[in-house]
């Protein structure tokens, strides 16, 4: 794009105060956080002396951490996994039958409208072992035994107690995904879907040979969105269940905020949050890579 | 459309100016005192109320701030705390849990103003049990007034289930099994828990060590020289664990007054908690005697667990002559009648006056003048808040996989590397 210097000059000045604002209150606080997490600040007041990489050393040997870590990665997967297939196919039936579709599309967006705390609300109530979802399959006389979210039962390291975060979360997240892929479908040039069916296609191949393809980006960026929200997961689990028996519903924010605030740890809980920075990384500088990329 | 937006974005400018301009002219002015709590509903707001009121009654020039945030237990509050101590702009006084968090958190690191001679100056020095001023002084120094007393070892029960397989409410961990299997047995819940915050498994676990060490070891493990392999701290452990068979499944689920409710209403047989539990069961009408009753816990007849909440004197307080004012309020017997009785909680006098007491707490005001006094792990008062997030973490794991051996050692590395 071309524009005068006399316009670069102005751009630079407009963006001058938010340029300062952000280097100095995002870049130098984490750059902030990443020495106190090397330094031995361990009570109130701050202690920078250097210990190099004791506090991450000390974090992975420890249960509590590696069990986040675990959880995070089950979680990240199996909501994605959820929210983009589940998406998918709610769209694509809103997509080809349209009856209704004003209505459902508000139905599957609202649940989107509310806060992760008052989701968590809700569902802890549903998955309460005694008086939720439970109760409701006694009174039809089944035994339900399972404990939902107080489940210390696992699987090849997976927490099952996450299955009630995953669904609540998934919950909340399915009609965004689905208003995603419904806009990537309205896109899709009519004539080519024609064209495809007068060739033969069948709906099978119409979906996995020219629909998916075609809104390849889309999933992507609702990969990377969803990503994010789970790699930092928060409100939803402070809100649903806390830390539970054994750490089976804990997450990395839960540890670095229970860390830093209650037990004054402040070097360990600025290493637990730059380990945090480096998964949400590891998800979006390639993305940001590729989509610069595209630009330049 | 254009010129609405603008209109719109004007109007915000505006309100925004405003909101800011009114913030910066509520400066502090020599006639104030911000007091800064948690304690933000219920009978606890409404104690701080009645105190204000003594206060003011007093004192009709100042006028109080009050600073609340809101939250259990006053995790949001600390860190709110914490950042305007570290900022320097520190409240006139704040509510903190006396002994260690106060000491380790603020006095040790050099935030606070001893206050010993607010105490000595009243005349009230004699008025507190050597115990409770053993636990707010560091050095010599009192560094707190402690407005109410709670006690941790408290075993909640059921007369009416007791009555059904005629047992007795049990006095030691003993008779605690024979009675936990009879109730097993017949397939009830004999231990109450509600630990979906795991400081509930602190909370037992205190009582289930005195029960084993009693008043002097108890004090000595959380001062670093009874050490975690001692054979009486693992046979508290043990017993631990083996409790843990007795309780209701869903504890992992429920909150500490939860479980409170399921001994009142009659689904569990025993429960420990501190004795806030009392000031639930008045709330809800259960009525003392058939509903629910107390006994100490376990093993632990003749002791009291106490915690308590306390104001202190911070470094800098701006006003520090009418923080003065406020601990002498706070340390006196009208200030603490005023509180105590709305906030269900007894006074840390000991001459507090029976008559505003329910039957309760005059029960729990003879044994605070006769017991041995202890301070509460998990309440802040015996251990440091570094030490006790690692205790609570521990028992989330313990609570779960019971390996005495392994939370041995955790507890171990623990106080090797808090314990003062």
């Amino acid at each position: 794009m071309y524009c005068s210097h006399k316009d670069k000059r102005k751009a630079i000045i407009i963006l001058l105060p938010f340029l300062t604002v952000l280097f100095l209150f995002v870049y130098g606080f984490i750059f902030w956080s990443v020495r106190v997490s090397f330094s031995a600040w361990d009570s109130i007041l701050p202690d920078m002396s250097w210990v190099g990489l004791r506090n991450y050393q000390e974090l992975m040997g420890s249960l509590r951490f590696k069990t986040d870590i675990v959880n995070t990665i089950y979680f990240t997967l199996f909501f994605i996994a959820i929210c983009i297939v589940g998406g998918f196919i709610l769209s694509y039936l809103l997509f080809v039958h349209l009856k209704g579709e004003g209505f459902l599309r508000t139905v599957y967006l609202f649940p989107l409208s509310l806060s992760f705390v008052v989701t968590g609300v809700l569902w802890r109530w549903i998955f309460n072992p005694e008086v939720g979802l439970n109760a409701l399959l006694r009174m039809i006389g089944f035994k339900a035994e399972f404990g939902w979210f107080t489940s210390t039962y696992s699987i090849f390291g997976f927490n099952v107690a996450l299955i009630a975060l995953i669904i609540g979360a998934s919950w909340q997240y399915l009609g965004y995904t689905m208003a995603m892929f419904l806009a990537g479908l309205r896109g899709i040039d009519d004539q080519l879907i024609e064209v495809a069916q007068i060739d033969g296609a069948g709906e099978w191949t119409l979906i996995t040979k020219i629909i998916l393809p075609i809104i390849k980006p889309i999933t992507f960026s609702a990969m990377i969105v969803l990503g994010h929200i789970s790699l930092k997961i928060f409100d939803l689990a402070y809100a649903m269940t806390g830390k539970g028996p054994r750490f089976v519903t804990d997450f990395p924010g839960l540890f670095m905020f229970e860390t830093t605030f209650r037990g004054n740890h402040y070097a360990e809980g600025a290493a637990i949050s730059i380990i945090m920075l480096l998964l949400v990384a590891v998800v979006i500088v390639p993305y940001l890579a590729s989509s610069l990329k595209e630009d330049g | 459309m254009k010129k609405k937006m603008l209109a719109m974005l004007v109007l915000l400018l505006v309100v925004t100016a405003v909101i800011v301009a009114g913030g910066a002219k509520e400066k502090k002015d020599a006639n104030t005192i911000e007091i800064f709590s948690w304690w933000t509903a219920g009978g606890e707001a409404d104690g701080l109320d009645a105190m204000f009121q003594e206060f003011n009654k007093k004192h009709p020039q100042l006028e109080i701030i009050n600073a609340t945030v809101a939250g259990g237990a006053g995790t949001n509050a600390k860190a709110v705390l914490a950042t305007r101590m570290q900022g320097g702009n520190p409240p006139d006084t704040f509510q903190v849990h006396a002994g260690h968090e106060l000491i380790d958190t603020w006095v040790t690191t050099g935030f606070m103003e001893p206050i010993t001679f607010i105490l000595e100056d009243a005349g009230f020095m004699d008025m507190f049990p050597a115990d409770v001023i053993d636990i707010i002084s560091y050095q010599g120094e009192v560094y707190s007034i402690p407005v109410n007393i709670h006690r941790s070892n408290v075993m909640w029960y059921s007369p009416k289930l007791f009555a059904q397989f005629n047992l007795q409410p049990p006095k030691t961990m003993d008779e605690f099994f024979r009675v936990a299997e009879v109730f097993k047995r017949n397939g009830i819940p004999a231990l109450a828990l509600g630990d979906n915050e795991s400081w509930a498994d602190t909370h037992l676990l205190e009582s289930v060590i005195l029960a084993s060490l009693g008043p002097d070891r108890y004090r000595d493990l959380w001062d670093g020289k009874v050490k975690w392999n001692d054979p009486k701290v693992r046979e508290a452990l043990s017993n631990y664990a083996r409790m843990m068979e007795y309780t209701n499944r869903d504890h992992a689920a429920l909150a500490n007054m939860d479980a409170a409710g399921y001994v009142a209403e009659g689904k569990a047989a025993m429960n420990i908690m501190g004795d806030w539990a009392a000031g639930y069961y008045y709330s809800q009408n259960f009525k003392q005697g058939e509903d629910w009753d107390w006994a100490p816990s376990p093993g632990t007849d003749g002791v009291f667990i106490m915690l308590s909440d306390s104001f202190g004197l911070p470094k800098n307080a701006p006003n520090r002559e009418n923080v003065i004012k406020w601990l002498e309020l706070c340390a006196s017997k009208e200030g603490q009648d005023a509180f105590n009785p709305i906030k269900g909680s007894i006074p840390a006098r000991i001459d507090g006056d029976r008559s505003k007491y329910d039957r309760y707490l005059n029960a729990a005001m003879d044994d605070f003048a006769s017991d041995a006094i202890v301070a509460s792990v998990a309440h802040g008062a015996a251990i440091s808040e570094p030490w006790l997030t690692r205790v609570n973490d521990i028992m989330a794991a313990f609570t779960t996989d019971l390996d005495v051996d392994k939370a041995t050692r955790e507890f171990q590395a623990a106080a090797d590397r808090y314990a003062p």
